[in-house]
């Protein structure tokens, strides 16, 4: 696995006539990581969500490897995102969260367990398997949150203001180790952020929304 | 937060004679025409030679057979039905998305004995009294059970969490099944509890639709003590309802102990507009297809009662004062006098109902543990079906000293004894975040715990006061199954009324039962609407900053609303 190529052209969204995003270009190599800055509320968020299928887009099309996605299904998009709020299911295990890409994708059982066992210990939850979700601390949530994500092993990963919220100290500690999960992982990366720094410790190139209006992030 | 009054030192508590005397007076109320009579009655079903008569009959097991089938089939239905209009409902914002969920709770509270008759009204001869014509309108009652329970913990499920699912690459058919209904799981199993529960002690509906194949528990209790004299076996059959609903309550606590999660309930997920053509479809289809049936029996009733083999009439409306089937032949009921009745035992039970319910809520409130016991106590009428609360006062109170079944005042202490709870629950909430705070505020203020008691905390009890007696009266009038044990011919009240019309033949009679089952329903959900004016599944609107009063009390809203066919269940049996 080494990423896919991800193109964005033309992206219109408005939500009840309000606009959101206005003929929005973007293109990610594969393997590349970007990072888009930007104030919250500026739409960033949204045009992550186009990427991923949960949000159609009025206009424009959404290409990777050269296949248009723009009305394929998320699930079929072969996407993966990691939430704000990481959005663990709360009925499953720490390790059945981990695994649930990998069931989607018909692995079985025991390959699936081996397969989360090891992404745990990659972000250092040795022994978590089989905690409940809702009992764990903030950094430990997160740490699950990505590993369910990257255990997919999809061709591109969005993360969507992956680190905010969290206190300093963690914060910092985690930026270390999205980076050297995401190099592990060898996939392309869209993440948005309004942190400058952590746009640049994690990003191979940073962006803002307003480089990405009327087709001037060809740059 | 409700803990918070109660650790308020004990130098600040009010005097505990004021206390003893709010706790007492609805104890022993509760002691006399609850307690009592639910003895008297299980008493007489300890009878070794009435069981035997009972059970040797194969209608005994029928009977037991029907209720149970009819039951589980009704709440498994509903729970399937209820899924889609609770998804639109909690997830999708949408033109009359308000007006459809107050026409299904609208549905939900009216009387058992209207709902029986408006599905009357609504059905085909061929459907009438059919096993699944009561199916059918048992689904239909208790919908808004599904849409709003349910409903009220999916609107909390964030959207975002099924959309991780998405990206993990499952296909909408598996997020419902591995990620919501799991998820949902608790609030179906709370749901499909009540359900059953309703169903299972079918008075109303049962005796407005059914016929002697297709009798509840419930109903042959009636019959056997009322209509056939088998007192005795009307008690054995009283008592096995009782050890079975037992039973089910016990294992639904057990399923929801082993199911319930710490699910950290997020602030509500604000519905959205659908936005692709194929979502919005779905959910105009979903939305319209349950208007239409919850609907339609409510026009079908008032339709009929404007109908006759000859065409349009209005003679159901306007002969209603009328007693006479022709001139010289006495019905031996009377519509107009029914109405009286039922406004005048409606009265009587809100004022009951309201001052012992006061009462009740400022003792509970104040006296801390003893408060929780009688909290506890008062709702135990609401758990009772109907008819045994009827039946146990009926062969309590019927030697002297105790002979009160001819007073005026036994069948509304009955309907109190079902909305007292109401009244408490509507001002409990209220009072106890008023006592927490504010009465310490006045006491810094150099108010004693009485001034500070009279001063702070009564004043806010009228408003919620207000509430719970709309709810009495609501509960009052539509009261069905202690009624029938309870009134006295020529004390007819509506709903008795209405089911005795219905139940002749004669097409001017029942044009009049439905005119009459209409002017019931009107008066039921308008007191209501009056109470339920927010649109809100859940009641309580996570994310406003005023977690204090109007919290409480929007939030101690639901449960009587959840509650509200509990005692309108009541209201129809």
């Amino acid at each position: 696995m080494s990423g896919a190529e991800l193109r964005v052209d033309g992206i219109d969204v408005s939500f009840d006539a309000v606009h959101v995003l206005r003929n929005i270009t973007l293109r990610a190599a594969a393997g590349e990581a970007v990072a888009l800055l930007g104030a919250s509320g500026s739409g960033k968020s949204t045009l992550l969500r186009v990427v991923a299928g949960l949000v159609a887009p009025d206009h424009g099309t959404v290409t990777v490897d050269g296949i248009d996605i723009t009305d394929v299904a998320t699930h079929r998009r072969d996407i993966g995102m990691v939430f704000q709020d990481n959005q663990l299911f709360p009925h499953r295990s720490v390790a059945d969260n981990v695994a649930f890409g990998l069931k989607m994708r018909g692995v079985d059982k025991r390959a699936r367990r081996a397969r989360a066992e090891e992404w745990l210990g990659r972000v250092e939850l040795d022994g978590f398997a089989e905690r409940s979700v809702t009992e764990l601390s903030g950094g430990e949530a997160k740490r699950v949150a990505l590993a369910r994500t990257l255990a997919a092993e999809p061709s591109i990963v969005l993360l969507d203001e992956p680190l905010t919220g969290l206190d300093r100290e963690l914060h910092d500690q985690l930026v270390i180790e999205l980076v050297r999960l995401l190099q592990l992982a060898d996939t392309t990366v869209v993440l948005v952020t309004h942190d400058v720094d952590e746009a640049h410790a994690i990003a191979d190139r940073t962006l803002t929304l307003a480089d990405l209006q009327d087709g001037g992030a060809a740059r | 937060m409700r803990s918070r009054p109660q650790s308020s030192s004990s130098i600040n508590r009010l005097p505990s004679g004021i206390v003893a005397t709010l706790v007492l007076i609805p104890a022993s109320a509760l002691a006399v025409f609850y307690a009592w009579p639910f003895i008297t009655l299980m008493v007489e079903a300890v009878d070794v030679e009435a069981a035997r008569a009972t059970f040797e009959r194969d209608r005994t097991w029928s009977i037991v057979w029907f209720t149970t089938w009819q039951a589980v089939v009704s709440t498994a239905l509903t729970i399937v039905l209820g899924l889609a209009p609770a998804w639109v409902i909690s997830r999708y914002s949408f033109v009359g998305r308000r007006l459809l969920l107050s026409l299904l709770t609208a549905v939900f509270v009216l009387p058992t004995v209207v709902m029986g008759a408006a599905f009357l009204a609504l059905f085909p001869d061929s459907i009438d009294r059919t096993a699944w014509g009561v199916i059918a309108t048992h689904v239909v009652f208790n919908l808004a059970v599904v849409v709003r329970t349910v409903g009220a913990v999916w609107e909390h499920l964030p959207h975002d969490m099924e959309h991780a699912a998405a990206t993990l690459g499952a296909t909408p058919l598996t997020i419902f099944r591995e990620i919501t209904l799991p998820l949902l799981r608790p609030a179906v199993t709370a749901a499909a509890a009540i359900v059953f529960l309703f169903t299972f002690t079918s008075f109303g509906v049962v005796r407005v639709l059914g016929a002697p194949g297709t009798r509840t528990i419930e109903v042959e209790v009636w019959r056997r003590a009322t209509q056939l004299g088998q007192v005795d076996q009307a008690a054995v059959l009283a008592l096995l309802q009782l050890a079975i609903l037992g039973v089910v309550a016990i294992l639904s606590a057990q399923s929801s102990r082993r199911h319930s999660r710490a699910l950290a309930l997020r602030p509500s997920s604000r519905p959205v507009r659908p936005r692709t053509p194929r979502t919005k479809a779905l959910v105009m289809v979903v939305a319209s297809a349950t208007a239409i049936v919850a609907a339609a029996p409510l026009v079908a009733l008032v339709v009929k009662s404007f109908a006759s083999p000859n065409g349009w009439t209005t003679a159901g409306w306007t002969d209603l004062g009328s007693a006479e089937i022709r001139p010289g032949l006495g019905l031996g009921l009377d519509p107009i006098g029914a109405l009286v009745n039922s406004a005048r035992t409606a009265a009587w039970s809100t004022v009951f109902a309201t001052v012992t319910g006061a009462l009740a809520a400022l003792g509970i409130a104040a006296a801390g543990r003893a408060g929780r016991f009688l909290d506890a106590g008062l709702m135990l009428p609401i758990a009772t079906s109907a008819v045994t609360i009827g039946f146990g006062m009926l062969i309590t109170f019927d030697t002297d000293p105790y002979d009160w079944r001819a007073s005026w005042w036994i069948v509304p202490i009955g309907h109190a004894l079902v909305a007292v709870p109401f009244v408490v629950r509507s001002t409990l909430g209220v009072l106890r975040a008023v006592d927490g705070r504010l009465s310490l505020a006045a006491a810094t203020l150099g108010a004693s715990p009485t001034r500070a008691w009279a001063e702070i905390v009564v004043p806010h009890l009228w408003r919620p006061l207000a509430v719970g007696a709309a709810l009495a009266t609501a509960i009052s009038l539509g009261e069905f199954g202690a009624t029938s044990f309870l009134s006295r011919s020529g004390g007819e009240t509506l709903p008795v009324a209405i089911a005795e019309l219905l139940g002749r033949t004669g097409s001017l009679l029942q044009t009049k039962g439905y005119a009459l089952a209409t002017i019931l329903a009107a008066a039921t959900v308008a007191l209501v609407m009056l109470v339920d004016r927010s649109g809100d599944l859940s009641g309580a609107r996570s994310g406003r900053p005023d977690h204090t009063t109007r919290d409480h009390m929007t939030r101690d809203h639901t449960t009587p609303d959840h509650m509200t066919r509990n005692g309108a269940d009541h209201v129809g049996r």
